[in-house]
């Protein structure tokens, strides 16, 4: 960086009416762009992984949590109570204090607690128990009727799983994950407070800690666009595979 | 073809223990359909899911071509399973896929390849008279084609057996009476064994060569449906013709087990002088004849001499107020 954009921020905001400020946000958006781009990389990257981790995890728990339940494909209300339970211990958790918990989990998986893989295992943990509540819900719409007819052809149990219950449930499953991604945006700003790297962590370093409110304004513009490419796609594609 | 002997199942609902099934007795012949007709709660369903085991009884055996399911588990039960086909009051179709991919489904299941699936669903849906809705969504049908699908994608396997669950419970009167032709051309054209329950007299009437009336888990009454008919006081004859309540002491019921071309009421009167005054009655086509039951008071000193006659005929006489 050749200049600090802060201090030319600084200069354009002195003095402004309300039209001149935003003629100087628009001044110094390039200027604060190099950071800005960076911030959105490192929320992607960390949204991302987060995500895959989630579903990675989270849809089997889901998929358990319907299965073992009562009337479910393989009962087992023991382990039901007992998945159900972390689940919601890591649901009832608030992020920014589940991330502090974590701290010596992410330092033994990463060697790190600061940047955005580091923060990738707090989001992961506090996406998984929410992605795994959502599956369960669009995997209990799933017509029971459907499963039965299913075992009444002769099919197995993980066939019915697979072939039956997560496409019947895919429009659901689908409006979860979008859900959860979205989520996950918010909570990645959470985890810029500590240290994690992203767009979160410009708007508290320069917005906040800094009071250079340009920073604040381009952080948020740029999350609520994410967020709504995020949705825009994922209510496309649950359209798409809408067949009711 | 199916055979089912004291079959017994319970329920626990909260402290009351619900005998679904009673000690049930069931026997279907070959080529066979056979109805079971009862108010909701009567165990139909239960007796139905008990005979491909998606309800396993407590006690009794099931068997159907030979095989006693009661006695498989896990693969071979399924195997078996994959013998019987079955078709669903709200039809059961995959929303997510194609009328092929819901016809074509349980073939998946067994591990056809998808060059022979592809050959087998073109058949079938022409067989249930879909051939050009392959590529639709089920949303995309109305009730009975849904249920063409349904019976399509029972018959995927090539099953001998096919359950039926309130087929038609859920289709207006026109699309139950087609579909009900499509089950009896079925059993005629591939020799299916067909078992249906039901709670409406007239699926047993247009398609049933056998019935059962069931309460409270257990059978009332069971047998063929002509010869149920033949017999005093049967309730599938009173359900399946409901007359008035019987008028006064000369009130007779005469049922007609086949159509007659004698005038017989005339002859009546001609050779005994009795009266004879009609209160109600009905001709039904079930199971294929023509079956006809009146109500009729019958007056005259020569009365039980002309009920005799009618007897000697072959028609079958209660006396209403007996």
């Amino acid at each position: 960086m050749t200049t600090d954009p802060s201090l030319v921020i600084a200069a354009a905001t002195e003095g402004a009416s309300a039209w001149d400020s935003v003629a100087a946000f628009v001044r110094a958006w390039p200027a604060m762009w190099p950071d800005l781009w960076l911030g959105t990389l490192d929320t992607v990257y960390m949204v991302l992984w987060a995500t895959v981790f989630s579903v990675l995890v989270g849809l089997p728990l889901g998929v358990l949590l319907v299965t073992t339940d009562r009337g479910g494909l393989t009962p087992a209300p023991a382990v039901r109570t007992v998945l159900s339970g972390i689940v919601n211990v890591g649901r009832s958790l608030p992020f920014i204090v589940l991330m502090v918990a974590v701290l010596s989990l992410t330092r033994f998986l990463v060697g790190t607690t600061l940047g955005p893989t580091a923060a990738v295992v707090p989001l992961s943990i506090g996406a998984i128990p929410f992605f795994a509540r959502l599956v369960e819900t669009s995997l209990r719409e799933v017509d029971r009727g459907v499963v039965e007819a299913a075992h009444a052809m002769g099919t197995r149990r993980t066939t019915i799983v697979g072939k039956v219950m997560l496409p019947e449930a895919l429009p659901g499953l689908i409006a979860g994950l979008v859900m959860t991604v979205v989520t996950l945006i918010s909570y990645s700003a959470m985890a810029g407070a500590i240290g994690g790297g992203g767009l979160g962590d410009l708007a508290i370093r320069e917005g906040y800690q800094r009071f250079n409110e340009h920073y604040l304004w381009a952080t948020v513009i740029l999350l609520i666009v994410i967020v709504q490419i995020a949705q825009s796609l994922g209510d496309l594609l649950v359209r798409r595979l809408s067949r009711r | 073809m199916i055979d089912a002997v004291g079959l017994h199942k319970a329920y626990r609902l909260k402290k009351h223990r619900v005998n679904a099934l009673n000690g049930v007795d069931l026997h279907v012949e070959p080529g066979e359909i056979f109805g079971v007709v009862g108010q909701s709660g009567a165990g139909k369903s239960t007796l139905l899911r008990s005979i491909n085991l998606l309800e396993r009884p407590d006690a009794g055996t099931v068997h159907v071509a030979g095989e006693e399911l009661t006695a498989l588990r896990g693969a071979r039960l399924r195997a078996a399973r994959r013998g019987i086909g079955m078709v669903h009051q709200h039809f059961a179709l995959l929303s997510s896929r194609t009328v092929a991919g819901n016809v074509g489904f349980p073939l998946e299941v067994s591990g056809v390849d998808r060059a022979r699936r592809r050959a087998r669903v073109g058949e079938l849906l022409e067989l249930v008279g879909l051939g050009d809705k392959a590529r639709a969504y089920p949303s995309q049908l109305s009730g009975g084609q849904k249920q063409r699908v349904g019976i399509a994608r029972a018959l995927a396997s090539r099953p001998e057996v096919l359950l039926s669950d309130e087929a038609t419970s859920a289709l207006d009167p026109e699309t139950t009476e087609s579909i009900l032709v499509l089950l009896r051309r079925l059993r005629d054209e591939l020799g299916l064994t067909i078992l249906l329950i039901t709670h409406e007299m007239n699926v047993i009437k247009r398609i049933c060569d056998s019935a059962a009336i069931m309460e409270s888990g257990g059978f009332r009454e069971s047998g063929r449906v002509l010869d149920l008919i033949g017999t005093p006081g049967s309730l599938l004859a009173r359900s399946l013709f409901p007359l008035p309540a019987h008028s006064g002491p000369e009130t007779v019921y005469v049922t007609y087990p086949r159509s007659f071309d004698e005038p017989l009421m005339s002859e009546l009167t001609r050779r005994f002088d009795v009266d004879v005054n009609i209160l109600g009655g009905g001709v039904e086509k079930v199971a294929g004849q023509s079956v006809g039951r009146l109500s009729v008071d019958l007056r005259g000193d020569r009365r039980d001499q002309a009920l005799t006659y009618l007897s000697d005929h072959g028609l079958l006489v209660e006396e209403a107020a007996k």
